[in-house]
């Protein structure tokens, strides 16, 4: 199988006043055509994985890895030119939170259609036409009606869908999606997590599934990846979640509140320095 | 049934004419946790405000611990009742340090004794004196969240209104904190009200619940109604189907 993504030992690193902060150190995974997720809490290096692959670490951090490595490009050796052309057509990424990565003074429409003519070269009236067929994709009823609104004037659920309709008209071969639906209400989760599904399987499409929620993740992915640190932990098929065998990993699945479990007081997780190691 | 520590007679808030809290009706008896569930906009978070105060009540009657509340809330009501909110990044000072936070309240109250009961509040929620000239930018979110609880329980308040107190924060660091105010509500006999968009913390924390829809109560249940699904309204349905996760459509 040659893989999409090749990752092999990435590290990223952000020089600070009191000394280098190692925000991933030495992750490696491949995928194909799947679903992978990577689960882990605040400042385990989850983002920072997934921003590093989508070229976005901050200038000022210093990134290197034995192989980074889409579709046999080299991503840390290759121009900025040729980066550009990458992003957002054939890598594309869902933010968390609508509010602040759609921009505020753009009509939705325009978003959609300036990402399309910046990787296409179509007419306007085409453009807005697939852009209009690409939010009906979304799911959202009226989307003439929503080309035309700002960002402000629609809901979070609306719009991440069309955030999510604006990384995917270019068609890309890779989505990262970092935290794309813990901005949103649970039943709004749900259905945006279900047109994601639906899309990324139709398209034939790579996914990462950046989250802190390791029961989400698992329910929508093929393979789970759980870091800890800056490094990854635990690597098990979404399917064999029950039998993770690292104690971090069953440490927060346990630590859940459940409707159906009575237990008081909840188990914490005991962390261990060994885990950092 | 025992005293009502807080009962809302048909309370009703509005924003320009916006009805953010229509007519609802609420008793909290004394010890009890009560829990209101709801997504954005559905007015359980501008319940808890009406009743801190910082939401304007355009109608209805607020009574706490026997007591009417007027237009204006005395020192005496802001010592009963306190609030935790949701986001331990914004609601500390940046520029105080834990201690001078904490000695806030006490002085504006009045009490003597602030040495021992800082020390008493930090020991409490477990972190110590070494926390106490630090700033909240020094802290994680679950230890800023726990100073939140702290400067809460300093005035020794009989109501404890939560705010999502929770869901900003990990789920290894959530755990610690409910864990955190169960103990408290055993150790001082406490009435907590809390608000959560997560059914399984309500479940979890709370003894009665009431499901909230556009600032309308959709209906109440206890804890062991939603634990056997003996649930009524739809809406109330589609909220569990939801909180046990995604599945895929065939």
């Amino acid at each position: 199988m040659s893989a999409l993504l090749e990752v092999k030992d990435l590290r990223v690193s952000f020089p600070t006043r009191t000394g280098v902060i190692e925000a991933v150190r030495g992750v490696s995974f491949s995928l194909g055509k799947e679903r992978l997720g990577i689960v882990g809490e605040s400042g385990s290096g989850k983002s920072q994985t997934g921003r590093a692959i989508m070229g976005l670490t901050p200038e000022h951090a210093e990134i290197s890895a034995k192989k980074l490595a889409f579709s046999g490009i080299d991503l840390l050796r290759v121009p900025a030119r040729e980066r550009r052309t990458l992003r957002g057509k054939r890598i594309a990424m869902v933010l968390q939170d609508p509010k602040y990565s759609l921009d505020p003074v753009m009509t939705i429409g325009r978003q959609i259609v300036e990402t399309l003519r910046t990787h296409e070269r179509v007419g306007k009236a085409e453009a807005r036409k697939r852009a209009l067929d690409m939010l009906q994709a979304v799911q959202i009823r009226d989307p003439e009606r929503v080309y035309k609104l700002y960002p402000h004037e629609v809901s979070g659920g609306m719009g991440q869908r069309a955030m999510i309709a604006m990384m995917l008209i270019a068609g890309p071969e890779l989505l990262i999606a970092d935290e794309p639906t813990s901005a949103l209400d649970v039943t709004v989760q749900l259905e945006v997590l279900g047109i994601l599904d639906r899309l990324v399987r139709d398209r034939g499409m790579g996914l990462i599934f950046i989250s802190h929620d390791l029961r989400l993740v698992s329910s929508f992915c093929d393979r789970v990846i759980v870091m800890y640190a800056g490094r990854i932990v635990e690597e098990l098929p979404a399917t064999e979640l029950a039998n993770a065998q690292h104690p971090y990993t069953r440490g927060l699945l346990n630590c859940m509140p459940q409707i159906d479990a009575d237990r008081h007081p909840l188990p914490v997780l005991d962390r261990k320095p060994e885990w950092a190691l | 049934m025992t005293a009502a520590a807080l009962a809302l007679d048909r309370l009703r808030v509005t924003f320009d004419g916006f009805v953010a809290l229509n007519d609802v009706s609420l008793n909290v008896a004394s010890g009890e946790s009560f829990g209101l569930v709801g997504e954005s906009g559905s007015g359980k978070s501008t319940l808890l405000r009406a009743v801190a105060g910082l939401a304007p009540v355009a109608g209805g009657t607020i009574v706490v611990n026997g007591k009417p509340l007027g237009r204006k809330r005395d020192k005496a009501f802001y010592r009963q009742v306190q609030m935790v909110f949701q986001d331990p990044y914004g609601s500390l000072h940046p520029r105080q340090t834990v201690d001078r936070l904490l000695l806030e309240p006490l002085a504006i109250h009045g009490f003597e004794d602030t040495e021992k009961r800082i020390l008493r509040a930090l020991d409490e929620v477990g972190l110590g004196s070494g926390f106490r000239f630090r700033y909240s930018h020094q802290l994680s979110g679950g230890q800023r969240q726990r100073i939140a609880i702290a400067r809460a329980l300093i005035l020794e308040p009989s109501i404890l209104l939560l705010d999502e107190p929770t869901s900003a924060l990990d789920a290894s660091v959530q755990a610690e904190v409910l864990n955190l105010l169960e103990q408290i509500r055993a150790d001082r006999k406490l009435t907590f009200i809390m608000v959560s968009h997560d059914l399984a913390v309500i479940t979890h924390m709370c003894d009665r619940l009431m499901v909230m829809q556009n600032g309308e109560e959709v209906e109440r249940l206890t804890a062991s109604d939603l634990v056997a699904r003996r649930v009524t309204k739809d809406y109330t349905r589609n909220l569990l189907v939801a909180s046990e996760g995604f599945k895929r459509s065939a």
